[in-house]
């Protein structure tokens, strides 16, 4: 599937991430690698605290590795890296801005020129159905509101990498699947490189070109499943296919198989 | 129909699943757009409240200390009246009030000395306790330098050190300004530091690929985050200033509501004593208020000063 010669978007070669604190020394990662190329999305799966939203940090250079390295499109990773959107598993709003100022703000320390970004951003609330609430509070909105307005900020800028952790957690069915679905279009008219971290294994299939599933702490890629796939999907058909149930299924026994819970 | 959706259990609650046009709904009534760059400044209010509605909620907040004020000062007025206690110990109301009317022109200008000396401790202990605070979150080193100091200052008695800014500085209000900027500085840089240290790292996170630079990230993310705290130390210092000025013109004063205050009690002149203490904490009372509006203006989104939820919780 992908026999691009291009350079790989990230590459991680063997990560291995502890963490110090008073108490304990925690493993977050070990050896992990992963080679993904440009226009691909990466569904990574797999129990809580194994780790996902650390690697997802050491691709984004928010977290320095205990070893190994990154190469986030063909340059080494040294610090943050300016050339991802990277929506937080916790939206990470600014309380005093509302909706709108808080996905501008991605224009307004990028320096974007105002007007496009402001057209963009408002097509993003369009896009998302936070119109009516453009100037609304943080706090005025739902765990859900929260997601798609951390979700515009982290599109506004139309970024080549796409760092997701969880961003649709906080939302109801519905509203998930639509969100799956733009995000399946976005993906395909931008190309941007996808690693979106879910919970849902249904997500995971309908969205990724490629699901890595990882282990409990410490974590590390006990499977690299292809989801055989088109590039587009339309949500009801595709969750019907033989592919994605095969998946999904393999999935869930690897998840069970490597933890009680989940 | 798929084993793997454990997620689809969910209501559709809101959001454009269904009907985006119906997203469209006029949830706020047109409140005007914020102005962009505007600052941290969200003008916009969940209910905008009429008059009669705000006047309500003024009487509503007053009615109490209204009240107690009244008990207080019938209490006052019947133990001066009953002569319970001598009156060159305890005026009447009535003596206070024909003080204040009496010296009226003398007492404002005193009134407006104090005030004065206040203003300016308070402007300046705002700065530099800001800068200092600043100063201490950004430099580990300057925080190892720094706090130790302003312990040290902070322990020593302001009073006992009035004595020694008067020969320093003279019976000018330089040192009635300087106690104010001592006694009020403290608070200012302690709540400020506690302000620009509770940012959410993941805001710190987010400010990084932005790619925001320090200076950036200190405008945006930090300063915004650390009002409420700053608001919180700044209240405290006004009234510490009004303390700290006062004080300053115990020491050595041709004028000033300190002044006033020890030769009114030299003459054993109750009435004039207790006016001029009525006028103090008058000066207190109308900074403090200055502040808190400032601080609704500033931070409307801050828990404190939200209202008109409707919560159970207490
Ligand atoms: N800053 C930190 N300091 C110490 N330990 C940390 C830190 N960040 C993460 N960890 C630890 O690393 C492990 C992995 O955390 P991480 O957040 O990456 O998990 P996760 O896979 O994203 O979990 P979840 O699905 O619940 O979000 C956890 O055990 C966590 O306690
Ligand atoms: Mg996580």
């Amino acid at each position: 599937m992908h026999t691009s010669t291009k350079l790989p978007a990230i590459a991680v070669r063997d990560l291995t991430c502890q963490f110090f604190t008073k108490r304990a020394q925690t493993t977050a990662l070990t050896d992990v690698s992963l080679d993904i190329q440009p226009g691909e999305f990466i569904s990574i799966v797999g129990p809580s605290g194994c780790g996902k939203s650390t690697l997802l940090k050491i691709i984004a250079g928010l977290v320095r590795p205990t070893a190994g390295s990154v190469e986030l499109l063909g340059a080494r990773v040294e610090g943050p890296q300016r050339d991802v959107g990277f929506a937080f598993q916790r939206s990470a709003l600014l309380e005093w801005r509302g909706v709108r100022r808080n996905i501008l703000l991605q224009a307004e320390i990028r320096g974007m020129d105002r007007a496009q970004a402001e057209r963009r951003a408002d097509y993003l609330i369009e896009m998302t159905g936070l119109r009516g609430f453009e100037d609304a509070l943080p706090h005025e909105l739902s765990g859900g509101m929260q997601q798609r307005a951390a979700l515009c900020r982290a599109l506004l800028h139309e970024p080549p990498v796409l760092l997701m952790d969880e961003p649709f957690g906080a939302l109801d069915a519905l509203t998930r699947e639509t969100m799956n679905v733009e995000l399946n279009r976005i993906w395909r008219e931008t190309g941007v490189t996808v690693v979106l971290v879910t919970h849902s294994i249904a997500e995971a299939v309908y969205l990724g070109t490629r699901i890595e599933v990882m282990s409990p702490r410490p974590g590390r890629i006990v499977r690299t499943l292809p989801v055989d796939l088109p590039r587009e999907r339309a949500y009801g058909p595709t969750l019907a296919t033989d592919v994605f149930h095969g998946l999904a299924a393999e999935i869930r026994d690897l998840l069970g198989a490597s933890s009680a819970h989940d | 129909m798929s084993p793997s959706s454990p997620q689809q259990t969910g209501f559709p609650a809101e959001g454009p699943a269904h009907t985006p046009d119906s997203a469209h709904t006029p949830q706020r009534d047109g409140a005007a757009p914020e102005s962009p760059g505007a600052g941290p400044v969200g003008r916009r209010l969940p209910v905008r409240p009429d008059a009669a509605a705000r006047l309500a909620r003024v009487a509503e907040a007053s009615w109490r200390p209204a009240l107690l004020l009244g008990v207080l000062l019938f209490v006052w007025w019947l133990v001066a009246w009953q002569e319970l206690v001598e009156s060159y110990l305890v005026p009447s109301p009535g003596d206070v009030l024909d003080v204040l009317a009496d010296q009226r022109s003398e007492l404002m200008s005193h009134t407006w000395v104090t005030t004065y000396e206040t203003l300016i401790g308070f402007v300046l202990a705002a700065g530099i306790g800001v800068g200092t605070a600043v100063l201490i979150v950004y430099s580990k080193t300057l925080e190892r330098a720094i706090y130790p100091v302003i312990l040290f200052a902070q322990v020593i008695p302001k009073i006992a050190i009035a004595p020694i800014l008067v020969v320093w500085f003279g019976f000018g209000m330089t040192p009635k300004i300087v106690l104010a900027v001592l006694i009020a500085f403290f608070p200012v840089v302690v709540s400020s530091v506690a302000g620009l240290r509770s940012i959410n790292p993941e805001l710190l996170e987010l400010s990084a690929t932005m790619g925001a630079s320090t200076w950036q990230t200190f405008v945006k993310f930090r300063l915004p985050g650390a009002l409420p705290h700053v608001m919180a130390g700044l209240k405290v210092a006004v009234t510490l200033a009004v303390v700290g000025a006062v004080v300053g013109e115990f020491v050595g004063a041709q004028e000033g509501l300190g002044y006033v205050l020890l030769a009114s009690s030299g003459n054993l002149d109750a009435p004039l004593l207790f006016a001029d203490l009525l006028l103090m904490s008058a000066i207190g009372i109308v900074l403090f208020v200055v502040i808190e509006l400032a601080e609704s203006l500033l931070i409307p989104w801050h828990a404190s000063r939200r209202d008109g939820m409707a919560l159970t919780t207490t």
